[in-house]
């Protein structure tokens, strides 16, 4: 890597300054500052597994550069402290785990922007993040059951 | 157990450890299906600042082994080596580079000048059984041959009422398991070689390594940490012996990942097979013979060849035992395509796929309900069949009998839940099938367990079992605690490392729950005698009048008296008569108890697209007790989802030059979120005497079932039948225009 860029953004509630290359992922560019929760599943955006909540709409992280982010705020599971973690358990949607991080972010990026999503918009959202251990069923139920609680 | 350090995104994964030094392996790949190196030059890569190793084939131990990790001696052929002179398939392995960067390692490789001499090529696997097809490996080209049988089948054929035959082809597919195969390997402060690796099979990976390398056993320390999906591609070493190499010959710490493509192409996929099913019956329905007759491609190598070939016939003809003649002819073949392997199922998806849809065809020839058919044929309860014996996995079996089977309620309460009769009547699009597996391999697959009781009565719990994202930890954690009379959090689960937990065969041929769980028993049992001798001390009681409940040992017949674990830790340690408490314990099974499940699939056939959806599934399963019904939930559905992905959609393609096309997710279709049907899972729970605690399994034998039940289900909506998955709109359409 050539850092050599500077940036600044946000990095789950706090500021961050920090060299990176103009070539970097922003995916890299998160795990490098200890963000291990974004998963590198595919690096071609088809996955799911790597994303993050960029300015309030989920992004996956793998399609876009580090410096694009420059100026924003960007939540990552690490940060994340939502109802969903809870009935993922519970519906026993968490196998291997790998693509958790992903889904619990999309979900969020989603009930953040409709609180009451059908079963249509669940799939919708969720046809993006693969999971390759469960066949989806609990997950959709784990998100039906947050908006519930809520 | 571990749920919430996973839903956090906790640094728990092969590649989430930060290392102060780490270069980066690469490996370079071939570009032709069929090839002679005839000169290599790394001289230029060498010299690129940042390269700090390059291997070809002339730096590397030639030793020939099998990268199928197996109990020894594995049964796959010994037909590979870390780097060859010669290459077999588009992306087999040229050379390795590791560099101070990914980018260094990735120009390093196309810095190597290779010349190759072209060789003549061999696609398919019917043409690599004839005489004039080149050879792949010196031996030819047949990895695998078993021809097995029982009872004159000509006679059997003979004095059949009814004959149908039918042969089903399933194409290449892969496991697609989220995190890619990644290892990173590094000497340890003693100048070990340690290898952490997301894998299977952490105790076979050792003793291979060892072999091929030439170190000690005691030399190597291969840990697994969490692991994203398996499914039985990382039964299989893939990057450990390369990347392995590259730390020994650089000193320092290297990192391989194989990027999605590469894991679509170079991992491992399911054996691409053609299975043909001939069926012979009496008009009562009852099966007079079965001949059955396999080909399967196994690529460029034969890892797991003759294992996957025996297990695609003894399933299905385990299934139904009925039968009075059984043959079954098997070929696994090498063609200079990606290599197979390993995958969930495990030859019986291929099996079934076979036997289930001839059964359609023979209950339709027959004028009879399918189920009925099934329930006159299929195995039960207190039968056996010759095959337990015949067909082992690669040689020959153990005799067994069946002690649980819930087959025929699994049938009944299936067909309700998917309103069986109704739906047939009416012409709605449903059909079903059966499916089976083992419980571990018997005779063979063997689990240890340590577990040892802390200060305060708390316990760690150490097993060479390996969770691949199963849960196996937590249901292994569940077993010991029944023992103890504990809770599950009072138990640390410490899992697959070799330097530090007792050996396990690994987590393949649905055996964690099975074979893991019963050494886990056993441990706990042993240690459960140890705690309430000191008990038995405390309380100046026999210990036959002592129990373990909610971490106390109490006096039966009289509660109020007792002593806390943790009174007992502490004295054990501390206080008087000191020792350890600890039980070690293994466990090998003389019989692989099958799971049965019946499936159901109700589908809806587009006639002018020829786009099939399936509207909903119903599957009812025996995996005996269940222990922990979420997982074993999970376990289901997720191997459904696979099933119906690979029933619809997926199918790796390949052009006239043995290049894959559609190795990325983009053009790989796997199934998501939008696609997932309505589906019912129902358990019939039978009681499994040789399980702990009644258990048998649960993680593969529910990918059996969605190909042939949805290929019967599209029969039963618009009447014509589909012999080769999967069932895109394409295929669809060219059976429904005849």
């Amino acid at each position: 890597m050539i850092y050599g860029m500077r940036i600044s953004f946000i990095l789950n509630g706090e500021r961050r300054e920090t060299e990176v290359d103009p070539g970097e992922k922003l995916l890299d560019l998160l795990r490098r500052l200890g963000c291990k929760g974004v998963k590198t599943g595919c690096r071609k955006g088809e996955c799911g597994s790597c994303t993050v909540i960029v300015d309030g709409k989920p992004v996956r992280s793998c399609l876009i550069f580090a410096p694009q982010i420059d100026g924003k705020e960007v939540w990552t599971i690490e940060g994340v402290d939502h109802p969903i973690k809870d009935t993922l358990l519970e519906e026993g949607a968490v196998q291997c785990g790998f693509c958790i991080p992903g889904i619990v972010m999309t979900v969020k990026a989603l009930l953040d922007e409709n609180p009451a999503p059908t079963d249509e918009d669940i799939k919708d959202a969720l046809k993006g993040n693969l999971c390759r251990c469960t066949g989806y069923i609990q997950q959709i139920e784990a998100v039906k059951r947050v908006v519930k609680k809520s | 157990m571990d749920g919430d350090v996973l839903v956090d995104g906790r640094p728990v994964f092969t590649d989430d450890i930060d290392f102060l030094e780490l270069l980066h392996g690469k490996i370079l790949r071939s570009p032709l299906p069929h090839a002679k190196i005839t000169y290599i030059d790394t001289s230029e890569a060498e010299a690129l600042p940042g390269v700090k190793a390059v291997l070809t084939y002339k730096n590397v131990p030639q030793v020939k082994f099998t990268t199928a990790g197996q109990g020894y001696p594995e049964p796959s052929p010994y037909d590979t080596k870390v780097l060859d002179d010669k290459v077999r398939f588009v992306g087999d392995r040229v050379a390795a580079v590791a560099a101070e960067t990914e980018e260094i390692a990735e120009e390093a490789l196309s810095l190597i000048k290779v010349e190759y001499e072209e060789l003549p090529v061999v696609f398919d696997a019917e043409y690599a059984l004839s005489e004039s097809a080149p050879k792949i490996h010196e031996e030819g080209n047949v990895a695998s041959f078993v021809e097995k049988g029982y009872v004159d089948i000509g006679r059997a054929f003979e004095e059949s009422d009814v004959i149908v035959e039918g042969t089903f082809s399933l194409p290449y597919a892969q496991h697609v398991p989220l995190e890619p195969h990644i290892t990173i390997t590094y000497l340890d402060e003693y100048g070990r070689l340690v290898i952490r690796s997301s894998t299977q099979v952490p105790f076979h990976v050792r003793r291979i390594l060892s072999m091929v390398l030439g170190l000690p056993v005691h030399k190597i320390r291969v840990i697994k940490p969490r692991i994203g999906g398996g499914f039985g591609c990382k039964q299989e070493i893939v990057l450990e012996d390369i990347c392995a190499l590259l730390t020994l010959r650089t000193g320092k710490a290297v990192r391989m990942e194989l990027t999605r493509e590469e894991e679509f192409f170079a991992s491992r996929t399911r054996h691409p097979a053609k299975v043909r099913v001939k069926l012979g019956a009496d008009r009562g329905g009852r099966l007079k013979a079965i001949d059955m007759e396999v080909l399967l491609n196994t690529g460029a190598y034969g890892a797991h060849a003759p294992t996957v070939l025996y297990c695609t016939g003894s399933r299905p003809l385990v299934l139904y035992n009925k039968a009075e003649a059984v043959r079954f002819k098997g070929r696994a073949v090498y063609t200079n395509l990606p290599v197979a392997g390993a995958y969930r199922g495990y030859g019986a998806t291929q099996g079934l796929a076979g036997m289930e849809t001839v059964m359609d065809l023979l209950a339709d020839k027959l004028g009879m309900d399918p189920l009925e058919l099934r329930l006159k044929n299929a195995i039960g309860k207190g039968e056996t069949s010759p095959i337990f014996e015949e067909l082992g996995e690669g040689r020959k079996g153990v005799p067994q009998v069946v002690e649980s089977c819930g087959l025929e309620e699994c049938i009944r309460r299936g067909a309700q839940a998917i309103d069986w009769w109704k739906k047939r009547e009416r012409g709605i699009g449903v059909g079903m099938a059966l499916s089976i597996q083992g419980s571990g391999i018997a005779m063979i697959d063997m689990g240890a367990a340590t577990i040892r009781m802390n200060d305060d009565g708390t316990f760690m719990l150490y097993v060479g079992a390996t969770d691949l994202g199963t849960g196996s930890d937590t249901i292994l954690a569940q077993i010991a605690a029944e023992v103890l009379g504990v809770s599950v959090e009072d138990i640390y689960v410490y899992s697959s490392d070799t330097d530090f937990t007792p050996f396990d065969t690994g987590a393949y041929a649905s055996s964690t729950t099975y074979v893991s769980g019963n050494a886990v028993k056993k441990a706990a049992e042993k240690l459960r005698d140890q705690i309430l001798d000191v008990a038995s001390e405390m309380l100046c009681v026999e210990k036959d009048a002592l129990f373990l409940k909610d971490g106390k040992v109490f006096v039966k017949g009289d509660e109020e008296r007792s002593v806390s674990l943790k009174d007992i830790g502490l004295r054990s340690l501390y206080v008087r008569n000191q020792r350890q408490l600890e039980a070690s314990a293994s466990f090998v099974s003389p019989v692989s108890p099958p799971p049965f499940a019946a499936h159901f699939a109700e589908v809806e056939v587009d006639e002018s697209t020829g786009f099939v959806k399936v509207l909903r599934y119903v599957v009812a399963v025996d995996c005996g007790k269940v222990i922990n019904p979420p997982l074993a939930k999970g376990q289901v559905l997720g191997a459904i989802a696979n099933g119906i992905g690979y029933a619809l959609f997926e199918e790796m393609k390949f052009n006239g030059k043995g290049k894959l096309l559609n190795g990325d997710l983009s053009l790989y279709k796997v199934i998501t979120a939008a696609d997932m049907p309505l589906v019912d899972v129902i358990f019939v729970e039978t009681d499994e005497p040789t399980g702990p605690f009644g258990a048998k399994s649960v993680a593969e034998i529910c990918i059996n079932g969605p190909i042939p039940a949805i290929a019967n289900a599209i029969y039963n909506a618009v009447g014509v039948r589909l012999w080769e998955n999967p069932f895109t709109p394409e295929r669809v359409l060219k059976a429904l225009r005849g």
